[in-house]
């Protein structure tokens, strides 16, 4: 079975909540939802406070080109546009609606009917894509249409859908091959128009046995379209790694996947594209998962995008006892959540529990030099000496070292017998170089 | 007897040509330093800090000698006494610049500002802050980490454990900047000593809107304007709900230390007042 060349780990895999079908979360009396992305600049508010808004509607203009449209999710009354607290205690600006009824822009169709055939045209189905405000939805929340829309100069020849979902506890993309199999598989239909590719490749991790089955038995009615079950490791959902493990090839440092002929779609944005595109529907809700190992009923929930996260843990069970610490994302790459009123948004894919016990860090001890952060790093770096270096403040060093390959993926943290917190030095070595980089080519211009 | 004489005549021979060769490189390519750049160094207190923006102090010596008036240069850490000794060396004159102190700009200790959340991350408080906001509700705030004592080569500046909120020895800080320069949230900022050290500033660098700040924090400034009406030298100014002292207007009258509603303007080094006894220690945040 195939996986990628260097590197990776296997965490416990724990995915409580698989086979739970998706439920909806019922919509709250109000929605707060953000304007500003993960990447990309922030939108522009394009209502006012007062203004009433229907489900699909456009509030938050996109702001250039690296940017994305944001929708309303309910219908209602806008009660201002102010800023939020974001999971990471800083505020960002967002649109407050006060929620009435749910009343749908007739444009939008909502029969439960599967549209196989796409009768646009590939600039057609950009546009789609573009105003749809359409990100990817692994958590990058990088603006779709940017990624289908090669340099001039490059050709894309695979496609690649990742549904490899690596990240222990998460199952919200399982869920969803399970239930919308065939939308999916129209969604890389469409895809593969707009790339002007002939072949697809679905990676799915083989610890969804179920998963590889369902989408290969309906791409068998699908040219061109095939399923790749691969060998559990993460961060095999890392674009580098996933096409690595697929096609064997290896993206040079510091450049993007189209460099080899590649363009890597989360499974989750494909099916939104399905809908942006078959049946006009906005990005404004998202599947995710809500899990833990003492959460009483682990599940996957279609959330409305701008709800709070309370409020979705409310209805879900509520905050388990004993809890130490709550995860925004999967315990390897998410954050953890300073607050619980934050709210959803485009690339929250899930809220993990962790107990009291496992929730602190160890204390950490000397280096031994065992090298097990350079055996596990994916992307062929030596963390250990990454961390001295960012401790030192040795920044030409660092970037001479590549440490903006690095994909924040915790190998090395997670793997080291010391405890050394090398991801966090790194990352804020990272940063700061980045920062000179970009310092150096505004001088330059 | 042959092989001797010739070995001690090549070997000489090569010797003395090396020397003659050697002294004439050296005085052809001489550099000619102006011997007043030594004399000003040896003047100054080697302390290599940069407070006064040139590397080290040599680097400040060569400037203070290629410099036309001293006006615009002074030691931070000789002060006046220093800068006479350079003006007698390179005779010029000296106007004397006020002593500065660093000055941390949060009141928010643990009593203060409640802490929501534990974070057990590195101990730093750059890798924190690009984490996150805080440990508290108040994303301007000290992190407490320490960063500025580590940058500190002089040990001014100590975070008090039980408050969390690094305090400056004013009588070891140069005022070299090493600590503005560590903090991520940029809450420390050079400010004139004053007479008798005493000093009147904002204790805060929230710029939240006035409920949202005090939510976070009991001594934070909500920009409610009443230190700039009593104030009779026009010496404060609020952009962004944050009041700011002037320090070259403020004549220390304190009028704004009794107004502000949130005990957000502190008065440092004054003697206690004769009415508000009890309120005197409050006060004094230091």
């Amino acid at each position: 079975m195939k996986t990628f060349r260097i590197g990776g780990i296997h965490p416990e895999e724990n995915k409580l909540s698989a086979g739970q079908r998706i439920k909806t979360i019922t919509l709250p009396e109000r929605v707060v939802i953000p304007l500003a992305h993960y990447s990309g600049r922030p939108s522009n508010a394009v209502v006012k406070r007062g203004d009433q808004v229907k489900v699909g509607q456009l509030i938050g203009k996109a702001d250039g080109y690296v940017s994305a449209n944001v929708h309303s999710s309910v219908s209602g009354k806008v009660a201002k546009v102010d800023v939020q607290l974001d999971a990471s205690g800083y505020k960002r600006p967002a649109v407050f609606i006060d929620v009435e009824g749910d009343e749908w822009l007739e444009t939008i169709d909502l029969t439960p009917d599967i549209e196989r055939k796409c009768h646009f045209s590939k600039e057609e189905i950009l546009t789609k894509i573009q105003s749809a405000g359409i990100v990817g939805l692994g958590g990058a929340t990088f603006p779709a249409h940017v990624k289908l829309s090669p340099p001039p100069g490059k050709k894309a020849e695979v496609l690649i859908i990742n549904a490899v979902e690596c990240e222990p506890y998460l199952t919200c993309d399982h869920q969803l091959m399970m239930e919308k199999g065939e939308e999916i598989l129209v969604g890389v239909t469409i895809l593969m128009k707009v790339l002007e590719v002939k072949k697809a490749v679905i990676g799915i991790e083989n610890n969804k046995k179920d998963a590889v089955e369902h989408l290969s038995k309906i791409a068998q009615s699908y040219p061109g379209i095939s399923v790749e079950p691969l060998k559990v490791r993460y961060p095999q959902g890392g674009e580098k790694q996933l096409i690595d493990a697929i096609l064997k090839r290896q993206v040079p440092s510091g450049k993007i996947p189209i460099e080899v002929g590649a363009v890597v779609m989360n499974v989750a944005t494909t099916f939104a594209v399905y809908e942006a595109v078959q049946k006009e529907k906005p990005l404004i809700e998202r599947v995710m998962t809500i899990s833990g190992k003492d959460v009483k009923k682990p599940g996957n929930y279609l959330v409305r995008l701008g709800v709070y996260l309370s409020e979705v843990v409310k209805q879900t069970g509520g905050v388990p006892k004993g809890t130490g610490k709550i995860i925004g994302g999967g315990p390897m790459m998410g954050r953890s959540l300073m607050n619980l009123d934050v709210p959803m948004a485009k690339g929250s894919a899930g809220i993990v529990f962790v107990n009291e016990k496992e929730a602190l860090r160890k204390k950490d001890k000397n280096c031994i030099r065992c090298a097990k952060c350079v055996t596990v790093c994916p992307m062929g770096l030596e963390p250990y000496l990454l961390m001295n270096q960012s401790e030192r403040e040795m920044w030409i060093e660092m970037e001479r070292n590549r440490v903006m390959d690095c994909i924040e993926c915790g190998s090395c943290s997670y793997t080291c017998p010391s405890n050394r917190p090398l991801l966090d030095y790194i990352r804020y070595g990272k940063s700061t170089v980045g920062l000179r980089i970009r310092k150096r080519q505004t001088e330059k211009v | 007897m042959n092989t001797i004489l010739i070995s001690i005549l090549i070997l000489g021979g090569t010797g003395i040509f090396l020397a003659v060769l050697i002294y004439y490189v050296s005085e052809k390519f001489k550099v000619i330093e102006d011997p007043r750049i030594d004399e000003v160094e040896a003047a100054l207190p080697a302390a290599n800090c940069g407070g006064c923006g040139f590397p080290g102090c040599r680097g400040f010596a060569v400037a203070c000698v290629e410099a036309d008036s001293l006006d615009h240069l002074n030691c931070t850490v000789g002060g006046i006494e220093t800068m006479g000794k350079v003006a007698s060396i390179l005779g010029k004159t000296v106007v004397e610049h006020a002593p500065t102190v660093a000055v941390v700009r949060c009141g928010g200790t643990c009593e203060h500002r409640p802490r929501m959340n534990e974070y057990d991350g590195v101990k730093h408080c750059f890798i924190a802050h690009n984490l996150y906001s805080g440990e508290t509700g108040c994303s301007w705030g000290c992190l407490g980490f320490g960063d500025c004592e580590l940058a500190c080569d002089f040990g001014a500046i100590k975070v008090n454990p039980v408050t969390k909120i690094p305090e400056v020895d004013e009588d070891k800080c140069t005022s070299c900047g090493a600590c503005v320069r560590a903090c991520p949230k940029n809450l420390i900022e050079i400010r004139k000593k004053g007479p008798k050290s005493r000093r009147v500033y904002v204790n805060c660098r929230n710029k939240e809107k006035g409920h949202i700040s005090r939510k976070a924090c009991n001594v934070s400034c909500i920009g409610c304007k009443k230190c700039i009406k009593v104030c009779p030298h026009e010496a404060i100014t609020i952009a962004e709900n944050l009041a700011f002292i002037h320090d070259d207007k403020c004549k220390l009258c304190r009028k704004c230390v009794e107004a502000c509603p949130t005990n957000a303007i502190v008065e440092l080094n004054f003697p206690p007042r004769k009415i508000k006894v009890e309120n005197a220690e409050l006060q004094h945040v230091e």
